[in-house]
């Protein structure tokens, strides 16, 4: 239905993205995800005419777009803008109605009855029959975007372009119009939307286009494109998917960008507390190092996921000379160390005695316990202890201040 | 339809207040003339053309006779009433020209000034923005100030001064087939700034005539004759008929040019026509009636709070209500002990209206 065959689009002279080939079938809702500034919004408008690519072809039902007259575009395809203010006070029916213009000549008469028709329709099915006689001004946000949807739907194309058609709707609204435009596939549109929201994306759409770096990096199933290392390229971020728990789609949380600092921790400890440590200084663009942690400890499978340097050693054993020697170098590289819930084995008493700054998390224990301190170096003001991973970054920066990187993009 | 039954009405409506207001303005003057002898004598007025004979005369242009080919038309009068013979003179050869002049000036920029404010989505938009009424003033100027180096008659030069500044203004704001509506305003803004200061040169030099530029520069519409009428009537129709045609575009094109493209809208195609026919139709009336002011603002923006903003009704309901406005501004021009510039009054009365618009908040936005 939408054939996009590598299309080539510049703006203002700079190429946007190159070679992009995509096809949206009818009955087939994909969607379209990326990073600010990928240009899906300049594919979008690349695919309804609006934009004229430097090279490559669209075609909507077998139709070259850029050989079409507007009249016979707007037949073609109908597009939901992002910017839904209007600014006049039409009624909302008048906006709908609007939609029909590809349907009439400027001397002859129109079919009235048709235009009634499909305009009654997308007031219908949109759910915004009930205030089709407000000035479209008046309505709130999330009305307006579904007034434009009816608006689209009025044009009665075989194809339909959305551009972040959830950006200014609450949850409600955006499960609900996703769902609606989903529907509409079954009824033999092929709908091309460009989603921010990767969880809605892959809940409601058959397939995800991957748009970044001015390229298509996957295009598939969601399961298949939201994984993390292609979503990581792509957001320049670390991404966990995980599957929802109620809908059963996969589920992306996003867990930060990652900013390289000239920071490098050691990190000793088990369990929990040490693996949201882990994780916390590593998103946060420290260098992290570990050991020992406890073999098939969450702290070991943590760093063993981000690939870090880790030290390991069986639980509840002793440290041999080997993995100390090996502690010891990694640590003495560090500028803080971090102790985690520090496991119980013999040795690690010698581990923790660094001539380092110190920060304790204690994940078990209130940070006033005041309990016994079996890190104990004697160097209290490069100590700090803290209660939770979360702080930890903070607690690090402040013992060992890190020098700003030079920003090299 | 509902708008097209709204828009009959209107029309209709608007009508009956234009006829109620030319025959008021044609019982005020300095001869004191009965209302029903000024009924009967308008009525005698009307007059249906039925032919059109071609003759060709020679006009000199640049020192050069050349022939041009002047229609002229022949019409049916289908009452003549009895009227006394002074009155009816008074009535169709003194008042009603200029009265009918001032409806169709008052008709041309009113609904160019619709088109324009919906056209650049912006509430200050008026039909002279893009430089048509400077353009008429440095071509009527020149003709009154240097009246030997101006081949032209001053409305020609006027009507010509104001399409070439238009067509300048334009072809600088357009790149590449595209004409960006904010680059056209700027570019109209400083053109109009530059033809000012040519105008205020010429009136520097204009000597003598001084008195007649000022005159024609503040509008007015004293010395009217039906010959004028009868060639910008047909333009003001014309344009209008064009313009009205693309009613529904223009709707569409409220929306913002990205979402018209989508709508199946030629958007440039369609600003270009637009712009084109608006400014010919302005240039019509300013090379009859000087610059007349406010007229073009402020009538669009009063019918738009009382009809709303689809061109549909909004046009025609701004033409007819400027037409009956600028015949009760010109009235009160002349009526008074000595005669003021109509454009004086237009801009005394439409710009407290506007500042009271503006107060309530009634016009924030288009």
């Amino acid at each position: 239905m939408i054939e996009v065959e590598d299309l080539t689009v510049a703006r203002g002279g700079v190429t946007v993205f190159e070679g992009v080939s995509l096809t949206v079938d009818e009955d087939e809702f994909v969607a379209l995800v990326g990073p600010n500034g990928a240009g899906k919004t300049t594919l979008l408008q690349a695919i309804n005419g609006v934009l004229e690519p430097e090279s490559g072809t669209v075609e909507i039902d077998g139709r070259r777009v850029i050989d079409c007259s507007a009249r016979e575009r707007g037949r073609l395809v109908a597009t939901v803008p992002q910017d839904t203010h209007v600014g006049f006070d039409f009624s909302v029916e008048d906006i709908v109605a609007m939609g029909r213009t590809p349907y009439h000549t400027r001397f002859g008469r129109s079919d009235r009855e048709a235009d009634d028709r499909a305009v009654r329709r997308a007031l219908d099915r949109t759910d915004t029959a009930r205030f089709a006689d407000r000035p479209v001004d008046e309505v709130s946000g999330g009305e307006r975007q579904r007034v434009l949807l009816a608006r689209a739907l009025a044009q009665d194309t075989p194809a339909l372009l959305l551009d972040e058609p959830t950006a200014s709707l609450d949850v409600n609204h955006q499960v609900e119009t996703l769902s609606l435009v989903s529907d509409l596939g079954a009824s033999g549109k092929a709908a091309l939307a460009a989603i921010h929201d990767l969880d809605l994306a892959a809940r409601f759409c058959d397939r995800i286009v991957l748009l970044a770096d001015g390229r298509v990096l996957a295009n598939g199933p969601p399961a298949e494109v939201l994984d993390a290392p292609a979503l990581g390229a792509a957001f320049d971020a670390d991404a966990a998917v995980t599957t929802h728990p109620t809908t059963g789609t996969p589920s992306v949380t996003a867990l930060g960008e990652r900013r390289d600092r000239d920071l490098t921790v050691h990190v000793v400890g088990t369990g929990r507390t040490a693996a949201r440590v882990i994780a916390r200084l590593h998103d946060a663009g420290a260098t992290v190092t570990a050991g020992p942690l406890p073999e098939g400890d969450l702290a070991a499978e943590t760093a063993r996921a981000r690939d870090l340097e880790t030290v390991t050693a069986p639980a509840f054993g002793s440290l041999g000379p080997a993995v100390r020697d090996r502690v010891s170098t990694l640590r003495d590289a560090a500028t803080a160390l971090v102790a985690a819930d520090p496991p119980a084995a013999d040795g690690i008493a010698a581990v923790l005695d660094a001539r380092l700054p110190v920060v304790t998390v204690d994940g078990a224990r209130p940070a006033d316990s005041g309990s016994a301190d079996r890190t104990a170096p004697n160097r209290p003001e490069q100590m700090i202890r803290v209660a939770s991973p979360a702080d930890v970054l903070e607690a690090v920066v402040t013992v060992a201040p890190e020098r700003e990187l030079p920003a090299d993009d | 339809m509902h708008t097209g039954v709204r828009t009959v009405w209107w029309s209709v409506g608007l009508s009956v207040l234009l006829v109620a207001v030319v025959l008021a303005s044609a019982t005020i003057g300095p001869v004191a003339i009965d209302p029903v002898t000024v009924a009967k004598a308008t009525l005698n007025a009307v007059a249906i053309p039925v032919g059109v004979s071609v003759s060709v005369e020679s006009a000199s242009a640049f020192g050069a006779s050349v022939p041009v080919p002047v229609p002229d038309l022949s019409y049916y009068y289908p009452l003549s009433l009895s009227v006394p013979t002074t009155a009816e003179i008074i009535v169709r050869q003194v008042r009603l020209p200029r009265i009918a002049l001032a409806a169709v000036v008052g008709f041309s920029l009113a609904s160019a000034g619709a088109v324009m404010q919906g056209f650049f989505r912006n509430p200050m938009a008026d039909p002279s923005i893009i430089g048509v009424s400077s353009g008429a003033a440095v071509g009527a100027v020149a003709t009154i100030a240097f009246p030997l180096a101006i081949p032209f008659g001053l409305q020609t030069a006027a009507f010509v001064g104001a399409l070439v500044a238009a067509f300048g203004v334009y072809a600088i704001a357009s790149e590449g087939g595209r004409t960006p509506v904010a680059t056209l305003l700027l570019a109209g803004v400083a053109v109009q700034t530059l033809l000012g200061a040519a105008v205020s040169y010429m009136l520097l030099q204009a000597g003598q005539s001084l008195r007649e530029a000022v005159y024609w520069l503040m509008g007015q519409l004293s010395g009217s004759s039906w010959a004028e009428v009868e060639v910008t009537l047909p333009l003001a129709l014309l344009a209008f008929g064009v313009l009205y045609a693309y009613a529904r575009d223009l709707n569409v094109l409220l929306l913002g040019e990205t979402d018209a493209h989508t709508l199946g809208i030629e958007v440039e195609r369609t600003k270009r026509i637009l712009l084109a026919v608006s400014s010919v139709i302005t240039a019509a009336a300013v090379s009859v009636a000087g610059v007349i002011g406010f007229v073009g603002l402020i009538v669009p923006h009063v019918m738009r709070l009382l009809v709303g903003p689809d061109h549909r009704i909004l046009l025609p309901t701004s033409a007819l209500a400027g037409a009956a406005f600028l015949v009760a501004a010109d009235t009160f021009a002349r009526a008074g002990p000595a005669e003021v510039p109509v454009g004086i009054v237009t801009a005394a009365l439409g710009a407290p209206f506007f500042l009271y618009l503006l107060r309530n908040r009634e016009v924030h936005a288009l």
